[in-house]
């Protein structure tokens, strides 16, 4: 390779790759750097562990760690599952499938924050749409945000919602992909649905699985817009997740330094789960 | 036995669907009729249009529509040019390091600029672009998907075209400009589709680096207009929620049907 | 928009360079504020600001609304941070220690200099001044005022056979009124709620109330020490868990501050305790006769007062400094106050507000909006220390654990208490 190319290069991927490092890499650096460094707002001559022991016990991060690891864990699954059937179904020959499609595309484009307002109605106790619902058949109502034991998962219901369609899209385009020739062999081995399903489909769609998996694993950490209208974490911190609680002591508590061991914490938590899916993604090519 | 399990699986779909529309259903509802009916239904209630006026006039919808629109074309622009030129780099041309910096990229993808909110709200006050357009968007320039997806689409353009094309003379940039670029039409459409939903909805961010009107884009200006602390109206909130998503859900019911082909042409798996 | 802007700062500066006339220049000034009751607030702050722009041609205010108190804080002292500072912002009455511990604002006793003017900073009402007082110095002059009142829908109590005109003052009445007004239908679920306090948004505000009324305060002056676990604390706790589980006058776990008033226009339930801010949206909304009172008592009766003041930035010129004092004394002039408390609820915050004739009349036509005021003779400060945001945070989750009945009203403050020392343990 002439040294020409080598500079054109450089040259073509500098753009890039300087705001990559400006927002990417240098403040990752820099977090950690003040997480050992840093005291509040301020920066201390001497590193210390400071931060990392309040961070051990912090009751609140406890909490916090284990809403945001189950969220991930229903979310995620459920969301899957959900865009697997919508795809079958905007994909199989039913009447009005156009609709459909955009029905579960909806919650796509509409930004979370706006749309939380209209959730609040709905979970909301005495004049919530739920609740009427439930008055109908003589329940006497769940308080949906004020109650810790329910207030996260009304949450994930409206993550899921909003998941759901886009990663439909995905699978959508997937099935196309799928040979019908398989599903003709199939049909004439007699084949029931559940088994094409099982047998062709599935398989087939499982490198979108993964892709869809990686995407929906890092939504579930980053996605808490709805935190800031329908509960703000609480009661009690019952609802309140990582990233949240990150934002919280950045911007309410002025606590940058601590920020930064939680973002710290946020970051390897990341990269864990990024190595385990490499992990899962190299054994299904040696696999295959 | 088969027929049964067909209907019911053609009604649990319609149910779905049913359930995934009814926040807008409501919202149409709600800002179509007059406050008491927020929380009531009646066939009989008497349609307004006065909770959009009332919206419009508390806050300055067009203000942060135009913002929006500036700040997603902003992102939009620069990624499509920034990622191109890296794309290329890294699928079409062997260089030292190519695998570190591919590698570099990629981290991009799990440490996505949300987390790292505090740190880079430092940068962009030392650069002197808190509540700026460029302070929402430069971040967002450099997209490790964007880098990744056009790179794999690339990879797939054949050598034959770029050394035909060389041999007219051409230089790397029009190489990629009349090479690339055309072949790479239905990823450059599902990235920009997939990056405009993103952007548009974004929150969080720009939720942190604008302070006022002047670059406020609508979904911050949203959280502030329907904030709960101010007692919730639902009629004004949804009648200011449908101002605010109704451009993209117009363009959405329209492009739809490319929107979905694009992506199955992109081949995004 | 960028381009244009930047041309705009270009032309500016090319202005100043050609007509080099600073004596003639206007000052600007920025300012945030927030709003965190119902109404259409922020138009009338844009109304003040136009009056005082018409008066004086040589300032320029650039108003700007952010949300709620925690934004406009936040907003605010980014604002600090970007080298595009604010000179004045409303914010939260209780973030004094922590705007004195970032160095971020000057007491007013340093801006002021004519004697008219010091007369105007002792011109309020002394009870609004209690938050604002660091040391001596005040820091913050009162403007978006409130107390909490109780709101009655005197309807309900025809029906519930209540006089409507006697409202429970003390907190045995408060239980037995909501007992009778509390309704249930044939599936024996609750159809109206005899009362209902809030618990999201300010449970900590809420409670300061009901443990004045053990007369019990929060905290010290300096904001350096916290009462969390004192016993009449703990009884206030376990009266409003009790309203709940023991009387069953309210529902059972948080209620929402930003949907209660919707409940009790609804007329889902028949007494809410709330910011008087939301006055003038609750009278233009109810469907229903409405009164308001004064907060029961347990010992005594007793509500801590809320809201926002006016901050003057560190970072503002001198000249700044004057506008901004200029600005600050035209509203909360007595006539602005008495016009703001009539439109939005919120107190007028000097005894010469409600001695002007537009306010007067107002009240002598609708006695409620006079409830805030007499109430403050009976007020206390709204919890306010360093690390406001975090101390703060710890009594909401300690409230919210136990009307959620996640843990008992002691170990819940206990905890908070433990917690609170060793964040103050630094200040003192």
């Amino acid at each position: 390779m002439q040294p020409t190319r080598q500079i054109q290069a450089w040259l073509l991927l500098l753009p890039a790759l300087c705001l990559l490092v400006a927002f990417t890499h240098y403040p990752v650096i820099k977090t950690i750097v003040r997480s050992f460094f840093g005291f509040g707002t301020r920066w201390e001559s001497q590193a210390t562990l400071e931060n990392y022991r309040y961070l051990l016990e912090d009751e609140v991060l406890m909490q916090v760690l284990y809403n945001s690891f189950l969220y991930a864990a229903i979310t995620v699954p459920v969301s899957i599952v959900l865009a697997i059937a919508m795809a079958l179904w905007v994909n199989s020959k039913m009447a009005g499938k156009g609709i459909l499609r955009t029905a579960y595309f909806t919650p796509t484009v509409l930004p979370m924050i706006s749309v939380a307002n209209i959730w609040l109605f709905f979970y909301s106790p005495e004049i919530g749409l739920l609740n009427k619902l439930l008055g109908l058949v003589g329940h006497g109502g769940i308080n949906w945000l004020g109650d810790p034991e329910v207030a996260l998962y009304s949450l994930m219901a409206m993550t899921i919602w909003k998941e759901a369609g886009f990663f439909m899209i995905f699978y959508l385009a997937a099935l196309q992909t799928i040979d019908s020739n398989l599903y003709h062999a199939a049909a004439i081995e007699n084949a029931n649905k559940w088994t094409v399903f099982r047998r062709i489909t599935f398989p087939l769609l499982m490198p979108t699985t993964l892709f869809v998996l990686v995407n929906a694993l890092l939504n579930a950490f980053k996605l808490v817009d709805h935190l800031f209208i329908l509960t703000k974490g609480g009661p009690n911190n019952a609802s309140n997740l990582l990233l949240y609680y990150i934002f919280e002591n950045a911007f309410s508590f002025f606590d940058t330094a601590y920020a930064a061991a939680l973002t710290v914490l946020m970051l390897v938590i990341l990269v864990v789960l990024a190595l385990l899916q490499f992990g899962v993604i190299e054994k299904r090519v040696h696999y295959r | 036995m088969n027929r049964l399990l067909h209907y019911l699986s053609v009604t649990l779909a319609w149910l779905l669907g049913l359930v995934w529309l009814f926040p807008l259903i409501y919202a149409i509802w709600a800002a179509t009729h007059p406050p008491e009916f927020a929380t009531r239904f009646s066939l009989f209630a008497p349609l307004t249009m006065q909770n959009f006026y009332e919206a419009w006039d508390q806050a300055p919808f067009l203000r942060y529509m135009l913002n929006t629109i500036a700040i997603t074309t902003m992102i939009l622009a620069g990624q499509l040019v920034l990622c191109t030129l890296a794309a290329y780099a890294l699928a079409r041309m062997e260089f030292t390091g190519r695998g570190i910096i591919f590698a570099l990229v990629l981290m991009q993808l799990m440490v996505v600029p949300e987390i790292l909110i505090v740190e880079n709200y430092q940068t962009l006050a030392g650069l002197n672009l808190i509540d700026t357009y460029w302070g929402v968007a430069l971040p967002y320039f450099a997209s490790a998907f964007g880098i990744f997806l056009l790179r794999q689409t690339f990879k797939t353009v054949p050598e034959d075209l770029e050394n035909a094309a060389r041999i007219e003379g051409c230089s790397v940039l029009a190489i990629i400009w009349k090479v690339y670029v055309p072949l790479a039409k239905p990823t450059y459409l599902a990235f920009s589709l997939v990056s405009i939903s993103y952007h548009w909805n974004n929150f969080l961010w720009p939720l942190v680096v604008t302070n006022t009107e002047k670059s406020r884009p609508l979904t911050v200006g949203m959280s502030i207009f329907g904030a709960p602390e101010s007692g919730v109206d639902w009629s004004i909130i949804s009648a200011g929620t449908l101002i605010s998503v109704g451009p993209l859900l117009v363009l959405f019911i329209l492009f739809q049907r490319q929107f979905v082909q694009s992506f199955m042409q992109a081949g995004i798996k | 928009m960028m381009w244009i802007n930047r041309l705009r700062q270009t032309a500016a500066a090319a202005a100043i360079f050609a007509f080099a006339a600073p004596a003639a220049a206007t000052t600007e000034l920025t300012m945030f504020y927030p709003v965190a009751v119902g109404g259409a607030l922020t138009k009338i702050v844009d109304g003040i600001v136009a009056d005082f722009e018409t008066a004086n041609p040589d300032i320029d205010v650039n108003a700007i609304y952010a949300g709620n108190y925690n934004d406009a804080r936040v907003k605010a002292l980014a604002a600090l941070q970007s080298g595009d500072p604010a000179q004045l912002s409303v914010m939260f009455s209780i973030d004094v220690h922590e705007l004195m511990g970032l160095d971020a604002i000057v007491p007013f006793d340093d801006v002021v200099t004519t004697q008219e003017e010091k007369d105007w900073l002792g011109s309020f009402y002394p009870a609004l001044m209690e938050n604002g007082k660091v040391d001596g110095k005040t820091y913050g002059v009162p403007f978006q005022r409130s107390t909490i009142v109780m709101y009655y829908n005197k309807d309900m109590f025809r029906a519930a056979g209540l006089d409507p005109e006697k409202p429970p003052t003390s907190w045995e009445e408060l239980a037995e009124a909501g007992a009778a007004l509390t309704k249930k239908n044939a599936d024996g679920n609750v159809d109206q709620w005899g009362a209902m306090i809030p618990s999201t948004g300010y449970p900590y505000w809420m409670f300061g109330a009901l443990t004045k009324q053990q007369g019990e305060v929060l905290m010290n002056q300096a904001g350096t020490e916290t009462y969390f676990n004192n016993p009449g604390v703990i009884d206030a706790l376990n009266f409003w868990k009790d309203l709940g589980t023991k009387y069953s006058v309210m529902p059972e776990g948080t209620i929402e501050w930003g949907t209660l008033r919707q409940n009790f226009l609804e007329q889902k339930t028949a007494i809410m305790w709330h910011s008087t801010g939301n006055l003038t949206t609750v009278k233009k909304n109810a469907s229903f006769d409405f009164g308001v009172a004064m907060l029961p008592a347990g010992s005594e009766p007793g509500s801590p007062t809320g809201g926002g003041n006016f901050y003057i930035f560190k970072a503002a010129s001198d000249e700044e400094r004057a506008a901004s004092l200029k600005l600050v004394r035209f509203m909360t002039s007595p006539e602005q106050a008495a016009k703001w408390s009539i439109e939005t609820g919120y107190m007028g915050v000097s005894p010469a507000a409600y001695e002007t004739t537009e306010l007067s009349e107002y009240v002598k036509t609708f006695p409620p909006a006079a409830i805030a005021r007499d109430q403050l003779q009976h007020a206390t400060a709204e919890l306010s220390t360093h690390q406001a945001g975090r101390v703060r945070k710890l009594l909401d989750d300690a409230i919210q654990s136990v009307l959620t009945g996640q843990s008992t009203a002691e170990d819940a403050l206990n905890s908070a208490q433990k917690q609170a020392e060793r964040i103050l343990s630094r200040y003192k």
